[in-house]
C-alpha cells in the first residue's frame, strides 16, 4: 500500500473531478473536495517522512521500468513542494465554502470544484513526475483548468484576463515542449535523470542551446518573471479570492520548482550557470522585477492587484536565489517558495473575507476596517509584515538566506540593495495599514466580521506566518537539505 | 435541412455506416492502427451530421446534454479506474498483466478497457462542443 502512495497522490484529485461532475451537487463537490485536499497533504506528509528515510522514491507508472516508462521521482525537493501545494489546497479548499457560494453562480458550483480538482492534481503532477514530458502534460492539465477557474470570477474583466493568460501560458506551455522536444532529439529520452546522464555528452551542440532556451523561457513566462508577466496581475485581480489564493500560493511555486529541477538537475549547473551567463540574466530580470513590481505595487488602488504585483516582486527574490547558484541563496528559494505560499496565501485569504463582507478591495472602501473586521485587519497586517521581511515573521527568514547568498558569492551591493527593496514592500504595505487603521470610515452602513469557517483557516496560514517565522527546523532546514541535494554537496 | 431529401436520406444511409466504423476502429485498436480517439471522433462525427442535418432539437432528444456531460465524466472514471483496480490487484497504476490470467491477457484487457474509456469521452466532449457552437444563438 504505501509503495502506492506517489500514483495516489496524483490519481485521488484527477479521479475526484470526474465525480463531482456526475454528482452535479455544489455542497458535496465541496465535501469532496476537501476530504481529497486532507487526503493528499497526509499522503505527501507519509511520502516526505519516507524520503527523508531513503533519498529518493521511485514509481514506476504501468509497471514500465525508469528510462523507458513514466516514472514518478520524488526526492526532498519535489517532495517539498508536494507538501506545500497539498497543505495550501487543504486550508484553501476548507475555506472556500462561503467565498464561492459568494462569488459564482451555484449552478457553476460544481463545476468550479472540479476545475479545482483538475488544477491541483496537475500542479501535484508538475512536481511528482521525473518524466520531462509528462511535465507537458501536467502543465496543460493544470494550466486549462486554471483559465476556466479565472474566467469564472465575478467581474466581466475577468473573461480577457483568462484569455490573455490563455495566450500566454499556452505560448509558454509551447515553448517548454519544443525545448523538450529537441532534447529528445538529441539524447533519445525523455526520462530526467536519463537526461541528466545523457545531456553532457551533447553540451557542445546548437541544438541543446537552443532547447535550454525554450524551456527556460516557457518556464519563465509560467513562473511571470519581469519582463513576462503580463498575464499575472489581471488573472489575480479578477479571478475568484479563493482562486488568487490558491494560484498565488501554488501556481507559480510550481513553475519555480520546474526551474530549478531543470536548471539543477536535468541540464545541470555547470551547463546553465557556468557555461552559460545563465546567473547573470536571471539575477538581473530578478532585480528589475523586485524594484519595477514593488513601485507600481504601491501605486495600486484595488488591494488585490497591490498583492499581484507584489507577488511578482517576491517571484523576483526566488529567482534571485536561484540564480546566486549557492547553497544559501538556493535554501533562500526553495524556504520563500514555502514563506511566501503561507503569506501571501492569508493575504488573498484576508482579501477574499473582505471582499464577502463589503463587497470590494479597493484601499479606498477598506477605511476604519481596523475596528469593524479586526481580525482580518490583523491578519493583513501579519502577512504584510512578512512581506516587507520583518523579524519573527515567515518573510525575514528567506530574506536573511538571500542576504547570506548573496554575500557568499560577494555580491554585496546585492546584499544592500535587497535591503533598500524591503522598504518599497514596506511603502506599499503601509498604505493599507495606514488606510484601515489611521482613517476613520464616512461609510455609515454597519459591518459584521467574516464568517469563523474563512477565520480559521485563514489563521492557520497567520499563525504559521510567524511560527515559521521563530522554528525554522521544518522550512528552512528542509530547503537548505533540498538545496544540499541539488548541488550535490 | 429536414426538407431537402437528398441530405436527409444520404445522412439515413451513411450514419449506421460511420457508427460500425467507429465500432470497428474501437475494437480494432489494441490489434491495429485505431483505437478510442480515433473511434471517438468517428462516432461524434456521425452524431454530429444527425445533428446539422435533423436540427439540433432532435439530436438533443437522441443525446440530452446532461447524459453527454455525465458521460465526459464516466470515460475518464473508466480508464482512471482501470488504473485503480490494477492498484487494488498488487501491481502499480495501469499495470495491465494483473487483469488476466496471463501477462498478454490482463494486457488485452486492459487497453481495451482503457481505450473504450477514451473513446466514450472523446465521442461526448465532440457532441458537447457541438452543441456549445450550435446552440449559441438561444
Amino acid at each position: 500500500m504505501l509503495s502506492q502512495l506517489p500514483a495516489l497522490q496524483v490519481v485521488i484529485p484527477l479521479i475526484a473531478a470526474p465525480l463531482c461532475v456526475i454528482l452535479r451537487n455544489k455542497e458535496i463537490s465541496c465535501l469532496v473536495s476537501q476530504a481529497v485536499s486532507i487526503v493528499s497533504f497526509l499522503i505527501s506528509l507519509i511520502l516526505l517522512q519516507q524520503v527523508l528515510n531513503q533519498n529518493v522514491i521511485s514509481y514506476a507508472l504501468g509497471g514500465w521500468l525508469a528510462p523507458i516508462g513514466i516514472e514518478y521521482r520524488l526526492d526532498i525537493l519535489n517532495t517539498f513542494i508536494l507538501v506545500i501545494v497539498s497543505g495550501i489546497s487543504s486550508i484553501v479548499t476548507i475555506y472556500s465554502k462561503k467565498s464561492i457560494e459568494h462569488e459564482i453562480d451555484s449552478e457553476k458550483i460544481y463545476l468550479f470544484y472540479t476545475g479545482y480538482l483538475l488544477m491541483f492534481s496537475g500542479l501535484l503532477g508538475m512536481s511528482i513526475t521525473g518524466d520531462a514530458f509528462n511535465v507537458f502534460v501536467f502543465i496543460e492539465i493544470s494550466s486549462l483548468s486554471s483559465y476556466a477557474m479565472i474566467a469564472m470570477g465575478k467581474d466581466r474583466r475577468a473573461v480577457s484576463a483568462s484569455f490573455t493568460y490563455l495566450v500566454m501560458g499556452t505560448v509558454g506551455a509551447t515553448f517548454f515542449l519544443i525545448g523538450v522536444g529537441l532534447m529528445y532529439a538529441m539524447t533519445g529520452t525523455l526520462n530526467m535523470a536519463d537526461l541528466a546522464e545523457r545531456l553532457p555528452k551533447v553540451y557542445e551542440t546548437k541544438a541543446i542551446l537552443v532547447s535550454f532556451a525554450f524551456i527556460s523561457i516557457g518556464i519563465l513566462l509560467k513562473l511571470a518573471l519581469f519582463p513576462l508577466h503580463l498575464w499575472l496581475p489581471n488573472a489575480y485581480t479578477y479571478a475568484p479570492s479563493v482562486v488568487s489564493a490558491f494560484l498565488s500560493a501554488t501556481a507559480t511555486k510550481v513553475a519555480i520548482y520546474l526551474l530549478i529541477r531543470f536548471g539543477y538537475t536535468v541540464f545541470g549547473s555547470d551547463f546553465v550557470f557556468i557555461k552559460y551567463p545563465t546567473a547573470e540574466i536571471l539575477a538581473s530580470l530578478a532585480i528589475v522585477a523586485i524594484i519595477v513590481c514593488s513601485l507600481v505595487a504601491i501605486f495600486q488602488t484595488n488591494i488585490k492587484r497591490l498583492l499581484a504585483f507584489s507577488s511578482l516582486a517576491q517571484v523576483g527574490y526566488i529567482i534571485l536565489g536561484i540564480s546566486l547558484n549557492n547553497l544559501n541563496g538556493l535554501t533562500a528559494a526553495i524556504v520563500h517558495i514555502f514563506n511566501h505560499a503561507i503569506s501571501k496565501g492569508a493575504l488573498f485569504l484576508a482579501m477574499g473575507c473582505i471582499a464577502l463582507v463589503i463587497g470590494s478591495v479597493k484601499i479606498k472602501d477598506m477605511e476604519g476596517l481596523g475596528k469593524k473586521m479586526p481580525f482580518t485587519a490583523f491578519a493583513i497586517v501579519i502577512g504584510g509584515l512578512s512581506l516587507i521581511g520583518v523579524p519573527l515573521t515567515a518573510g525575514f527568514i528567506s530574506k536573511w538566506y538571500i542576504i547570506l547568498g548573496a554575500l557568499d558569492k560577494g555580491w554585496w551591493v546585492l546584499a544592500i540593495l535587497l535591503l533598500l527593496t524591503s522598504l518599497l514592500a514596506l511603502v506599499y504595505v503601509w498604505r493599507i495599514i495606514e488606510a484601515m487603521y489611521f482613517r476613520s470610515s464616512e461609510n455609515v452602513y454597519k459591518i459584521n466580521e467574516a464568517p469563523i469557517s474563512m477565520l480559521i483557516p485563514m489563521y492557520v496560514l497567520v499563525i504559521m506566518t510567524i511560527y515559521f517565522g521563530i522554528e525554522t527546523s521544518f522550512s528552512a532546514g528542509l530547503a537548505s537539505e533540498a538545496a544540499k541535494f541539488l548541488i550535490g554537496t | 435541412m429536414k426538407h431537402h431529401i437528398v441530405p436527409r436520406v444520404i445522412a439515413k444511409l451513411f450514419i449506421p455506416g460511420i457508427i460500425l466504423f467507429g465500432l470497428y476502429v474501437q475494437f480494432h485498436g489494441d490489434y491495429g492502427p485505431g483505437g478510442g480517439f480515433q473511434a471517438g471522433v468517428i462516432i461524434g462525427a456521425a452524431m454530429i451530421l444527425y445533428g446539422l442535418i435533423y436540427g439540433l432539437n432532435d439530436l438533443k432528444k437522441v443525446a440530452p446534454s446532461n447524459i453527454i456531460i455525465s458521460l465526459i465524466a464516466f470515460g475518464f472514471l473508466l480508464y482512471a479506474g482501470v488504473g485503480i483496480v490494477t492498484q487494488i490487484l498488487g501491481a502499480n497504476f495501469l499495470e495491465y498483466g494483473v487483469l488476466g490470467h496471463t501477462q498478454k491477457e490482463g494486457q488485452h484487457i486492459g487497453i481495451i478497457l482503457v481505450e473504450l474509456g477514451v473513446g466514450i469521452t472523446v465521442a461526448s466532449v465532440m457532441v458537447i462542443i457541438f452543441y456549445m457552437f450550435a446552440g449559441r444563438k438561444n
